[in-house]
């Protein structure tokens, strides 16, 4: 076969089952662009801005645990992917991104739109790729998938001159496709110690991160609660891991839990950390977290054991093998004392949700929509208050149905992952909870979504502000609200319009929970818009540094 | 003085590589001492010895090198190793 190496990227990409690609053509892609359009079935679609082909690959990554490709052109195209690869990172994410790079022989010249994509690439990618012959990439290609979805998954960059991917090659066959390697081998001294742990326990508590989500074990953690009957918390990438309603789970825990999650955490005397990082919006002051706990920390990233806080017992491995390791090790338990300790806690200290029964309030609209939506919806969110409520308070059901920025917490996020979703799951609803300041982030995007017809539902609560900002501004800095609140306001039913979105003003209207089940159930993609108050915190809070038991506000004035 | 300690890296032979591990250590703030570098096996691979300070982040710092697609195998030579000895003759 003779095929240049535009060509092969594309058949390659093909072989891989991509059938679906975000991107921005310029100069230096032109050639791949070019093979695309001759000869291929993958569908492509032409964002606004090279960030959203990024959160777009991270929507279908996320919704279906494989890797996604998006593409950019060399200099700019490059730099403007950079927040969506790094967001990747911090969450685990598997996403491709391949750009155009100018010619070999003018790298290093200060060239038209030459910027050093694998130097800026380096510390937010799992690993990168600067291709430097068409050969090569019936090696990269597939390595770069094998890479982004083995052990803990992760962004992949690959780097292709304009010249390499002109440049024709000889080959026989094609290479297998690239596949995740084999999940490490466990210890079984871990498991056994583990176990033993755990049955020893009296009041132990599961901590459930996203690993679960990305390893596929929900249920497997699910049987391992039940079996012990332990309680189970939730880091913000974790949720879904365990049915919202299920009397085990208490929801998420961190700066902002309900109060009667971190209280529990600060009894407990074996914590059980699952795949989950230890992350400072989790721990809160980290010595002073769990204070009574031991700790099993299991993961599949040895990086992460005792990178934190320093494990009692460690177990190295996928959590979804450890998980089924262990339970035939773990007793058949009741822990009944534990178990009413918890439910006191909730009593005594339950989840405050102002507004809940009404859906023009920050709260409201979350819990309306959840009733509208149903359980199969897939549930995005941009970064700030509204993100905060919907961890919150959603009834999460099932995992890879929560999209939402945990690590890098980027702005901007929200809506066009939520393209990604909906382009990877059309049979189902695609919700996308943003606030005024993060849609603007990424608002040109609203393009793509009318241009393809891509229906999802962006529930916009607008305070004119930067709410979250605000909020710490409030509690910590006297109130002095330094460029947290604008001064004028946009008007987003024009801006939706004017990208031919169709929209719904829940202040403007007499019945709002007839005119949001209308927008929900309407074709196409809309925008609700949602004024509400910016005087209006998230609450409870731990201030940033703060030991999780030192709570702020959502007390139980019954 | 902190003491110090010696990380010999087997790694993939290619421009780049040396990038991604002094990387790691500056963006850590965590400062390289001494370095080396040679190929080996006719240029597919290469061996990079470390000079670090062995403070208590070394650790996880050896586990982040491991992590890299590139690096083929770690050891580390807490005693010191021969060819610093031999640099530090070009430094006296």
């Amino acid at each position: 076969m003779k095929m240049s190496g535009a060509e092969i990227i594309i058949k390659l990409l093909e072989r891989q089952g991509v059938r679906t690609i975000a991107g921005i053509p310029g100069g230096a892609n032109l050639p791949l662009y070019d093979a695309m359009g001759k000869n291929s079935n993958i569908k492509h679609i032409l964002t606004r801005h090279e960030q959203g082909a990024g959160f777009i690959a991270q929507g279908m990554a996320r919704v279906t645990g494989k890797p996604a490709v998006f593409f950019a052109t060399s200099g700019p195209g490059a730099t403007n992917t950079l927040t969506a690869i790094a967001d990747a990172k911090l969450d685990s994410i598997p996403i491709i991104c391949i750009t155009g790079q100018v010619p070999l022989s003018m790298i290093g010249t200060d060239a038209f739109q030459e910027v050093d994509t694998y130097g800026l690439s380096v510390p937010i990618t799992k690993h990168n790729f600067l291709v430097r012959s068409a050969e090569d990439l019936l090696r990269i290609i597939p390595d770069a998938f094998r890479i982004a979805a083995s052990g803990r998954p992760g962004p992949v960059v690959i780097d292709v001159p304009k010249d390499v991917q002109m440049a024709e090659v000889e080959f026989d066959e094609w290479p297998e496709p690239g596949v995740p390697d084999a999940t490490p081998e466990l210890f079984h001294g871990e498991i056994e110690h583990a176990a033993a742990m755990i049955n020893r326990a009296k009041r132990p508590i599961l901590y459930l991160g996203g690993g679960v989500i990305l390893s596929d074990s929900s249920a497997e953690a699910l049987a391992m609660a039940e079996k012990g009957a332990i309680p189970s918390v939730l880091t913000l990438m974790g949720l879904g891991a365990i049915p919202s309603g299920h009397p085990l789970n208490l929801g998420m825990l961190g700066m902002h839990a309900a109060r009667y999650t971190n209280l529990a955490l600060e009894e407990c005397d074996l914590l059980i950390a699952v795949g989950v990082r230890f992350d400072d919006r989790a721990t809160g002051k980290v010595s002073e977290f769990c204070p009574k706990a031991k700790v099993i920390h299991m993961d599949i990233d040895p990086s992460e054991l005792d990178k934190i806080k320093t494990a009692h017992a460690s177990v190295r491995g996928d959590v979804a093998d450890v998980l089924k390791a262990l339970l035939p090790h773990i007793e058949q338990k009741n822990r009944a004392e534990w178990n009413a300790r918890i439910e006191s806690l909730k009593t005594a200290h339950p989840m405050i949700v102002p507004g809940a029964d009404d859906p023009t309030s920050p709260y409201g609209v979350i819990l309306k929509v959840a009733e509208l939506a149903g359980d199969e919806a897939i549930v995005c969110t941009d970064v700030g208050q509204h993100q905060m409520r919907t961890a919150q308070v959603y009834p999460f059901t099932r995992p890879h149905r929560w999209l939402t920025s945990g690590g890098l917490g980027t702005m901007g996020f929200g809506m066009p992952a939520a393209l990604g979703a909906a382009l990877a799951a059309p049979d189902k609803p695609v919700i996308c909870f943003s606030g005024d300041g993060s849609i603007m982030m990424n608002i040109q995007d609203l393009a793509t979504a009318m241009e393809y017809d891509i229906p999802i539902k962006i529930i916009l609560t607008n305070n004119n502000a930067l709410g979250l900002v605000r909020q710490q501004q409030d509690l910590f800095y006297g109130q002095r609200y330094v460029a947290s609140d604008y001064d004028k306001c946009v008007d987003f039913i024009k801006i939706a319009e004017g990208f031919g979105i169709k929209a719904y003003d829940l202040g403007n209207c007499d019945d709002p929970a007839a005119t949001l089940a209308e927008a929900i159930a309407a074709p196409g993609p809309a925008l609700i818009h949602v004024p509400v108050s910016p005087n209006e915190p998230v609450y409870p809070m731990v201030a940033p540094g703060a030991a999780n038991s030192q709570m702020i506000g959502g007390e139980n004035h019954v | 003085m902190c003491k110090q300690t010696v990380i010999e890296l087997s790694v993939n032979n290619h421009p780049g590589v040396m990038s991604h591990i002094c990387g790691l250590f500056a963006r850590r703030a965590y400062n390289v001492e001494g370095i080396a570098c040679m190929p080996v096996n006719g240029g597919q691979t290469s061996k990079i010895w470390l000079l670090v300070n062995a403070d208590d982040r070394l650790d996880q710092m050896i586990k982040q090198v491991d992590k890299l697609e590139d690096v083929l195998l770690v050891e580390r030579y807490d005693r010191g190793h021969p060819v610093f000895a031999k640099m530090a003759e070009f430094v006296q």
